[in-house]
Order: C-alpha cells, then sequence, then structure tokens
C-alpha cells in the first residue's frame, strides 16, 4: 500500500465518526422531556461537527472536531405547579426536535451500513488477493 | 514499474490502480456527511494507459494525474458533492472489475505452477 491510509483506516475512522454523532442523537432524545427553571440552563440539542482528514492527495477519511450546541430555542410553557417554575410560573422544555432527531438517527445508520460494507468488500477483495497463491 | 512486467503484463498496474480507486470511493462514502467534501474519483483507463505507455512513469504518478472532481447530478446546500448511489455503484462496479483483474493473475499464475511442476496429473 503507497497510500498511508488505508480502506479499512477510512472506513473504520468514518464508522467512529458515526458512532459519536449517534451518541449526540441518543443524548438529545433523552433529554427531549427535561424542563429547566430559565432559558439559559434548558438543555439544547447537541451536533457533532465532522470534518475532512487526509494524510495523502486523494484519499481522505472523517473526524469530529467537536460537538456543538445547536439553536433550537427551548419553548417556553406556563407552569406554576411545576417545582422548577421561576416567579412568573414559567419553564423552558428542552429546544429538540424530535422528529429530526430521528431522522438524524436513521441517516446515521445508513451511513453507518454503508462504510461496513465498504469495510467488508474490501475484505473480501484482500483476502481475494492473498489466495491467489494457491 | 512499466508494461514490461513479463509474469503479470498489464494486469499487476491495473490491480495497482484499482486498489487505489477503491480507496478513493471509499473516502468519498466516508465523508458523505461531511460539509463542503468535494468527491473525487480516478480516470482508470487514462491512468492505466499513463502507467503502462511509452513514456510510462510510476503507478502513483500516473494514478495522482488522472483525479478528477465529481460533478453532482445535484448540488447540495452544504457544497458536499457525494452522491451516495453513485459512489456505490462506482465502489461496485470496482470491485468486481478488480476481481476480474484478480482472475486474470490467477490464470496467469496457474499457467506458470503447471509449468513448473510438469504434466502430474
Amino acid at each position: 500500500m503507497s497510500s498511508p491510509l488505508s480502506v479499512f483506516d477510512i472506513a473504520g475512522r468514518a464508522m467512529s465518526a458515526q458512532i459519536v454523532r449517534l451518541n449526540t442523537v441518543a443524548s438529545n432524545m433523552a433529554n427531549a422531556g427535561t424542563v429547566a427553571g430559565s432559558e439559559a440552563t434548558a438543555y439544547r440539542a447537541l451536533k457533532p461537527v465532522f470534518q475532512q482528514v487526509s494524510d495523502a492527495p486523494g484519499v481522505s477519511t472523517v473526524k469530529v472536531t467537536q460537538v456543538v450546541q445547536s439553536n433550537t430555542q427551548p419553548t417556553k410553557r406556563h407552569d406554576p405547579d411545576n417545582p422548577l417554575a421561576d416567579k412568573d410560573g414559567n419553564v423552558w422544555d428542552a429546544g429538540v426536535d424530535s422528529a429530526a432527531e430521528l431522522v438524524d438517527m436513521i441517516e446515521t445508520q445508513r451511513q453507518y451500513q454503508n462504510n461496513v460494507q465498504v469495510m467488508q468488500t474490501a475484505k473480501q477483495l484482500t483476502l481475494d488477493t492473498l489466495r491467489i497463491e494457491k | 514499474m512499466g508494461s514490461d512486467d513479463a509474469l503479470f503484463g498489464i494486469h499487476g498496474t491495473a490491480l495497482q490502480i484499482r486498489s487505489q480507486r477503491m480507496s478513493m470511493l471509499a473516502s468519498n462514502i466516508a465523508n458523505a456527511a461531511t460539509p463542503g467534501f468535494k468527491a473525487r474519483d480516478i480516470d482508470f483507463n487514462k491512468a492505466l494507459d499513463a502507467a503502462t505507455g511509452q513514456q510510462a512513469g510510476s503507478v502513483d504518478d500516473a494514478v495522482q494525474g488522472n483525479v478528477g472532481y465529481r460533478v453532482p447530478v445535484e448540488s447540495s446546500l452544504s457544497g458536499n458533492t457525494v452522491e451516495l448511489p453513485v459512489e456505490q455503484t462506482q465502489f461496485a462496479e470496482n470491485a468486481v472489475q478488480y476481481k476480474t483483474t484478480l482472475q486474470f493473475l490467477q490464470g496467469r499464475v496457474d499457467t506458470v505452477m503447471q509449468a513448473l511442476k510438469g504434466d502430474n496429473t
């Protein structure tokens, strides 16, 4: 292999990045129903930032550079009975768009599967190449 | 590494280019969700010509000289030009072609093995 990044590195690191994305989706879904006593402390959806990594021209994989809070705004709700309510009786629901998170989850799943498929094909071809001496 | 490889002929070079193309297509699939990523591909025929022609250079140079950016069918908002169906079909096609090249190599190896062993059927 002339290139420092093999197909296994490329697909493997892409799978790791997709796992980080799946973890953020899980965090967001877990916190979708939480309430907070102020807008500033309310939960906002987490989103990973993907960036291309390239060691050699032509081949590149992907990494997660950071995980940022999205700008989905928490929704204010009047609920004076809630123990977390402020002096006006308002609470803030987490700023998570559940439908969008589920769509993100499916997309993550599909892209993970794509990388698994790439890895399987590469593995099979490598094994075939090794067996050529037989 | 020119076309004068006595045992494997053009197929050894072809297999190397196929392998590098597989890495490049894997890169495209890995970056399917990266904003601003531009998908790239190798023009196999031109790369093979450059690697086996009259002024044949190294396989790596031949590949690097024949890399192009993919023109997307539909442009996306994030500036990413990876279209998964396109990349997947190209990857599958390249895998089949890799295997075909491998079969040619296998044929050469079998022939030489038979010649070495003699008629021991």
